[in-house]
C-alpha cells in the first residue's frame, strides 16, 4: 500500500536515511515488537518505536504507575499515578504517532502465557527488573525461535546484548542461572540514573528497528556496556553460542518455560517438571 | 605482565589467576560475576587454577537487573 501524505510527511527523515528508505519505513510499519515492562527501558523504547511507526507493539506490565517511577520512566506522568503503566503507556504512544496499534497485555507474564503472548510478535524487548523475568524471556525466544533484545541498567551503568536465533549466545548461554534473590542488587535498592534508562531503553528500541529494517548490525553475539560516570561504552564480543547451554545447546534440559520463584529464597526449588533431567 | 581488562591494559604479577585478579580488581558480586579470557568462558570451579598469559584479554560480565521497577 502506498504512503498517505501525512506518512511522507510524518516519516520523512527516515525515508531521507538511506539504511530506512521507503522500504524500511515500510518493513516498520508491518512490524511487531513486544515490549515486557512498561518501566525504565521500557518507557523510552515505547515511544522511539511508535515514534518510528512500528505499525503493532505490545506492552505488558501488570503494575500501577508509581510516584517513584517518574524520576525515569518518561511514558507516564504525574497525572497518570495509579494508573495501570500499560494504559498510560498507550496513551502516550498513541498520542505521539495514531498511525499504529497498540495491543496492552496488563498482567504478569510467566510460564503459562509467554508463549501465546510472544508467539505473534516479530521482535521482543526485555525492559523487566528482575532475573526470573529475564531468564523466563530468553528461553521462551529460544524456544520459539524469535530474536531479543536483553538489557540491564543500575547505578550509572547499563547494558544490552541482542539474541538472534542461530546467530550467536543467548542470555543463558553467558549468565547460566539466575542469582539468588537479593544476591545481586536491584535498581529499588541501589538508586539508578533516570537517564541511563533513557539512554539503553533507547538502544534497545535502535536494536528493533535494525532487526526490522535490516540496517547495520546488530549486537548479537556482543555485550554493550555504558559506564555513566566514565562516559565510556565498551563492546564485549561474548564466546559463540554455548554447545552445553540447558536451553539454546545441543543436549537442551529446558524444554519448556520455567518460572523462577522469585519470593524464594532458594530458586532451585521451582525447577519442577519443566526442566528435564540433567543427562548430560 | 600486560593484560587487558574490561578494555584496559593493566600491568599485573606474572601468572596470576583469575580467582587473584577478581580480587585485585575488587569485582563487585564475585561469586556471580562471568569471566571470559580471550573470548572463552571460563568455567567458574577453573577460576582458581587457571593463570592468565601475556596480552590476555579478560572480561568480566556482570548481572544488571534493573529496568522496569
Amino acid at each position: 500500500m502506498p504512503f498517505t501524505n501525512e506518512q511522507l510527511e510524518r516519516y520523512s527523515r527516515h525515508i531521507i536515511l538511506k539504511e530506512i528508505g521507503v522500504k524500511g519505513q515500510k518493513k516498520l510499519l508491518a512490524g511487531k515488537v513486544l515490549i515486557v515492562g512498561a518501566g525504565g527501558l521500557g518507557a523510552p523504547a515505547a515511544m522511539y518505536l511508535a515514534a518510528a511507526g512500528v505499525g503493532t507493539i505490545g506492552i505488558i506490565d501488570a503494575d500501577e504507575v508509581d510516584l517513584s517511577n517518574l524520576q525515569r520512566q518518561v511514558i507516564h506522568t504525574t497525572n497518570d499515578l495509579g494508573k495501570p503503566k500499560v494504559e498510560s503507556a498507550k496513551e502516550t504512544m498513541l498520542a505521539i504517532n495514531p498511525d499504529i496499534t497498540v495491543n496492552t497485555y496488563h498482567e504478569f507474564l510467566d510460564s503459562t502465557n509467554v508463549l501465546d503472548i510472544f508467539r505473534d510478535y516479530d521482535f521482543i524487548l526485555d525492559g523487566t527488573d528482575n532475573f526470573p523475568a529475564k531468564f523466563l524471556i530468553n528461553d521462551a525466544c529460544v524456544l520459539l525461535k524469535k530474536p531479543f533484545c536483553h538489557a540491564g541498567i543500575i547505578r550509572f551503568k547499563g547494558q544490552l546484548m541482542t539474541y538472534v536465533p542461530g546467530e550467536g549466545p543467548c542470555y543463558r548461554c553467558v549468565f547460566k542461572n539466575p542469582p539468588p534473590k537479593d544476591a545481586v542488587p536491584t535498581c529499588k535498592q541501589a538508586g539508578v540514573i533516570g537517564a541511563m534508562a533513557g539512554i539503553i531503553g533507547c538502544m534497545q528500541a535502535l536494536e528493533a528497528v535494525k532487526y526490522l529494517t535490516g540496517a547495520g548490525e546488530l549486537l548479537t553475539g556482543y555485550l554493550q556496556t555504558f559506564d555513566g560516570l566514565k562516559g565510556e561504552w565498551h563492546k564485549i564480543k561474548l564466546p559463540p553460542a554455548d554447545p552445553d547451554c540447558a536451553v539454546c545447546g545441543t543436549h537442551p534440559t529446558i524444554l519448556k518455560p520455567v518460572d523462577y520463584e522469585q519470593a524464594a529464597c532458594d530458586w532451585h526449588a521451582s525447577r519442577d517438571e519443566g526442566v528435564a533431567e540433567d543427562n548430560s | 605482565m600486560n593484560i587487558t581488562v574490561g578494555g584496559e591494559k593493566k600491568d599485573v604479577k606474572d601468572g596470576i589467576t583469575v580467582s587473584e585478579l577478581i580480587a585485585q580488581e575488587k569485582v563487585e558480586t564475585p561469586e556471580y560475576v562471568t569471566v571470559s579470557v580471550n573470548e572463552e568462558f571460563i568455567k567458574r570451579e577453573d577460576f582458581d587454577a587457571r593463570k592468565l598469559k601475556e596480552s590476555d584479554n579478560v572480561e568480566f560480565l556482570y548481572f544488571m537487573g534493573g529496568g522496569a521497577r
